[in-house]
């Protein structure tokens, strides 16, 4: 076998990168979300609807309710950086098919040519924003690593079906705030925190979902600044970042803040508590248990939105206690998922969609958790399989779960917990207290690696999945029971994202273990 | 998750083919479309008459009754599809349907290149599998022009395997049927002749073998024709099949030598009269885009049967030499360069045609270093070359990705599989001509459209075909020398 020198290594980047994009741009041939389903049709003609409403509108007016912009119809409800990403978009595509965008007459405006402008505009946002910052990340995390297992968590990163399907079928930019936050997540495990929360706060400016990340990285940026000397330089590093995020979310809110009540009025439409405790079939905790429990019936809104909030920062807490602890770039990753996981789990008004905000750290991981890596995504993709049916998406479906099941086999390398190289220069250990979890208990017993065991397990677990698939086409739920399809895919799906967040959790834990007696081992 | 290479692969591919499934979809379409109604709701004298839809039958019997056959599910799914009143029909279920038959029809393909390779490394069953159903060509072609190449093309490398590997009679049967679902395979006939009767037909056994083979084939042939030559539609379907009146090019130019000569006698149709002399041609003949028969300006126009001479003139090293020395060895790079000759001098041949050559082809790929920088150059110009099959902008990024990727990986592959460095596989005349693509490309997209708008709409189809010709007449230029006696003290293995 020929080595694999640098050039080819880079070569081969620019081959995954590409075979990305195509995968890209073949989803984008699939319908998207409320094609024809006059009147209200479904996000794509909510993000169209934006571009109206900011190419025409002046920025002051884009929060106030009015005649050609209210909440009845596709009112904007994401933070500054979406409004801006949209007047960008929209006067692109405002110079090539105006009628697509024009003020009040474009309600449900529907062409071949301007839903290909739409998918371009996902999918140049997925370049400029999204891919820089996984290469970048593959840069940060990626120390130490054989060509071949970068080039699997390139594929990993990149081909996740959950956001293909999202962005590119059904249609939104979750990849602008996920590729923001991940470049946060890297820049910060660079060491540079001040570049890191700005790039945070961006993300948190494009879609307020982001808040999900905010516990995690609040965690450990504190634990790296308690970590400082001196008091006063700790109390200097903290005052520092407060400025970056001020300053932050100063120029972003810049237009609305000359206004009076302008902030007031966008914070208004960022947060609808006035939503139901979920929306269809989500996941959840609150959605799962509702068959047994019948949350709404008994607390108020109030009650409710308090006992959300009270669960999900009860879920997160353990996670940002480690990182405030022992805070490491590693961690920094896990404090991510386990945050997200968290509050998908446990939050208000959660959207089957937020499982993305869990996918991104949980792939960037997938050097250190490979078998997680490779499963959570698929079964990310199977609980919002009502939705893309819904959207004509099956097909498309199914293709990117195939082409999953082709690229996300971990490299024997990782599978069987091989520990690689530890790195220097950024304090990156590679440590193997992740493996510890099972392995040993595992190993006692059958002599095989925990890892591995892991993916026979999971393997294992697509058969219930496979069978209610297979079950719909054929078999048709009896009348009192009509959304039993709908209940059987969150149900299974809660099953594993709860085990995986109580797995992630333990291991967490078991990072700073490890991570404790190998700076022993390095003084002694 | 999987993790043998070969069925990561084959899911790999499996996965782009369904993202495929609502792409665009040329009349091919309907035509197939239209096929199944007439099988399905016509009796069986009357296929090859009908004429409610302009797309009437004209392939041979065995592929009608390949279409019956797919009638037979379509009806369940959708049985408004199977109606001949159901011009340009295709609601959601069609298109799923007609997609899935041609992915489920192109297995043929899959297991023949499994089987052709069953004794091969596992890389260099990969790499096939890279290469065949891989290809940008066959995935523009089949899954998204809408064709059933794959499935026929599968049944091409069957019989080729099966008689490298001397089991003549299952490989002729196969060719038989191959014939009778496309004609066009037809012109691999005097390879198959020839090399039969020279290493099959010989020996104590020889008068027995033949008739063997005879009778097989007569058989192949009786069960297809039979029926309609009972119902007397014999001539109604060879009129069918050999529709002399398309004109010897296609509306869009195939890269084979006529496209060279075309744009001569376009060339000299300008140039002759600035020096005075007189010259009688029809605006916009050839290049308008319609399939009609058209004379050349300047050039005496060729008949089709001097299109048939020019191809067996061409053949004519190749079966000499088979007849000298019919080795196993030297069947498949025979058959590779009959369909050549036939698609580089061919009357009316459409682009699509050298999938013909580029599938068999790559098949010996591997096998040495000229074998690697032969197919390299032939199947990068075939899969640049039908990219104007294509025309839709939701389609342009993903056809040259799916080329640029394919080439990238596949030069890499190649490069591996014959131990070569990747700078000293192609000559620097080779890659400095498979670079030029790339300017052809981006004037053909981009500069083009900008300054002469809707002016000249042929010149960039012209510009590309006449680019992609020069590159396979060379390289057919130099698989011809192969054949020719003085050759065969080279080092190259099969015209030893």
């Amino acid at each position: 076998m020929l080595m694999i020198d640098k050039q080819s290594a880079v070569i081969s980047c620019i081959v995954i990168c590409g075979s990305a994009l195509l995968t890209r741009f073949t989803v984008s041939l699939h319908p998207y979300s409320g094609f024809g389903v006059a009147p209200h049709y479904g996000d794509y003609e909510a993000q169209r609807h934006w571009m109206e409403v900011t190419v025409h509108l002046p920025a002051s007016e884009w929060y106030v309710d009015s005649k050609s912009n209210n909440l009845s119809y596709w009112g904007l409800d994401y933070p500054p950086l979406s409004g801006y990403q949209s007047w960008l978009f929209g006067q692109a595509i405002h110079s090539i098919e105006p009628d697509a965008v024009a003020l009040h007459f474009s309600h449900g405006y529907e062409s071949p040519h301007s839903k290909f402008l739409m998918r371009l505009t996902v999918i140049a946002s997925d370049i400029l924003v999204f891919f820089p910052a996984v290469l970048l990340c593959l840069r940060v995390f990626g120390g130490g690593k054989t060509v071949q297992e970068k080039q699997w968590w390139l594929l990993v990163v990149l081909l996740q079906p959950a956001a293909l399907l999202i962005d590119h079928g059904h249609f939104q930019y979750n990849t602008i705030s996920l590729g923001f936050a991940a470049g946060a997540a890297g820049v910060i495990a660079a060491g540079h925190h001040c570049w890191g929360s700005m790039l945070f706060c961006l993300s948190l400016n494009h879609k307020q979902m982001s808040m999900y990340y905010a516990p995690a990285f609040f965690a450990h940026l504190l634990g790296k600044c308690l970590q400082k000397p001196s008091m006063t330089q700790q109390v200097l590093g903290v005052a520092k970042l407060g400025l970056v995020v001020v300053a932050t979310f100063a120029v972003c809110w810049a237009p609305f803040l000359a206004t009076p009540g302008g902030a007031l009025q966008m914070l208004n439409r960022l947060v609808p508590v006035k939503r139901g405790l979920y929306e269809d079939y989500v996941a959840n905790f609150w959605c799962v248990t509702s068959p047994m429990f019948k949350w709404r019936r008994v607390y108020t809104q109030q009650a409710l939105v308090t006992m959300c909030a009270g669960a999900s920062l009860l879920a997160a807490l353990p996670s940002m206690i480690h990182q405030i602890l022992s805070p490491s770039p590693r961690g920094l990753l896990m404090g991510m998922a386990n945050s997200a996981l968290a509050f998908f789990l446990f939050s208000y008004q959660v959207h089957e969609k937020s499982i993305l905000l869990a996918l991104l750290p949980v792939t960037l991981l997938a050097f250190d958790q490979p078998v997680v890596a490779a499963w959570l995504p698929v079964w990310a993709a199977f609980s919002m399989y009502p939705l893309l049916k819904k959207d004509g998406l099956h097909i498309a479906y199914l293709a990117c779960l195939l082409l999953w099941l082709a690229v996300a086999a971990p490299p024997s390398s990782l599978r069987s917990g091989q520990q690689s190289a530890v790195q220097t220069g950024h304090a990156y250990t590679q440590s193997t207290g992740s493996r510890r979890l099972c392995p040993r208990v595992a190993a006692r017993f059958t002599g095989v690696s925990g890892q591995q065991l892991l993916h026979y397990a999971s393997l294992l677990s697509l058969l219930p999945a496979a069978s209610i698939h297979v079950g719909q086409c054929f078999v048709q739920p009896p009348a009192r029971l009509m959304h039993l399809y709908d209940a059987a895919y969150v149900s299974l799906s809660f099953a594993h994202i709860f085990a995986i967040a109580v797995y992630l959790n333990i291991s967490q834990w078991s990072l700073s273990s490890s991570f404790v007696s190998q700076t022993h081992s390095k003084r002694s | 998750m999987l993790t043998t290479p070969e069925y990561r692969i084959l899911a790999a591919l499996a996965a782009v083919r369904l993202l495929l499934v609502p792409a665009y979809s040329s009349t091919d379409f309907e035509v197939h479309r239209n096929w199944m109604a007439i099988t399905h709701s016509l009796p069986l004298g009357k296929w090859y008459q009908d004429e409610t839809s302009e797309w009437t039958l004209d392939y041979p019997p065995l592929f009608a009754w390949f279409e019956w056959c797919l009638s037979q599910v379509a009806v369940y799914i959708d049985p408004q599809m199977v109606q001949l009143e159901s011009l340009n029909f295709s609601s959601n279920a069609c298109i799923v349907f007609q997609r899935s038959s041609v992915m489920v029809s192109e297995l043929v393909l899959v297991f023949a290149v499994a089987y052709a390779c069953r004794r091969a490394s596992e890389e260099k069953r990969m790499l096939m599998y890279l290469l065949i159903l891989g290809s940008p060509s066959l995935l523009l072609v089949d899954h998204i022009h809408f064709q059933y190449n794959g499935m026929l093309l599968g049944l091409l490398l069957w019989s080729i395997t099966w008689i490298r590997e001397g089991q003549h009679i299952a490989g002729s049967i196969a060719f038989a049927v191959l014939v009778n679902m496309k004609h066009l395979y037809a012109c691999l006939a005097p390879v198959y002749l020839i090399y039969l009767l020279r290493h099959y037909c010989r020996g104590p056994k020889a008068v027995q073998r033949f008739v063997a083979l005879g009778a097989a084939v007569v058989a192949v042939c009786g069960v297809s024709f039979g029926p309609f030559i009972g119902a007397g539609q014999l001539p109604q379907i060879l009129g069918r099949l050999f529709p002399f009146g398309r004109g010897l090019c296609h509306a869009y130019w195939a890269a084979n030598f006529w496209a060279l000569y075309s744009c001569a006698d376009k060339a000299l149709a300008v140039i002759l009269p600035r020096l005075g002399l007189p010259v009688t041609a029809p605006e916009a003949y050839m290049t308008g885009g319609l399939v009609q028969v058209t004379h050349f300006a300047v050039l005496p126009s060729p008949s089709p049967s001097i299109t048939l001479l020019l191809v067996l003139l061409a053949l004519l090293p190749c079966l000499f030499s088979l007849w000298r020395r019919p080795r196993p060895e030297s069947f498949l790079p025979a058959a590779v360069y009959a369909c050549l000759c036939s698609f580089m001098f061919g009357y009316h041949v459409h682009e699509k045609a050298i999938l013909m050559v580029t599938v068999p082809m790559a098949l010996a790929a591997a096998e040495s270093q000229w074998d690697a920088r032969q197919y390299f150059v032939l199947s990068t110009v075939a899969h640049v070359a039908l990219m104007p099959l294509l025309f839709t902008e939701q389609e342009y990024p993903i056809k040259v990705l799916m080329v640029l990727l394919h080439t990238a990986v596949a030069y890499w592959m190649l490069c591996r599989a014959v131990n070569t460095k990747a700078s000293t596989l192609l000559s620097k005349q080779q890659q400095a001509y498979l670079w030029g693509f790339a300017p052809l490309e981006i004037y053909c997209a981009a500069v083009h459209p900008l300054m002469f708008v809707s002016k000249l709409p042929f010149l960039p189809l012209l510009l590309t075909s006449v680019y992609s010709a020069l590159g396979l007449s060379f390289c057919w230029l130099q698989m011809a020398a192969c054949w020719l006696p003085r050759y065969s003290l080279s080092t190259h293995a099969h015209v030893q």
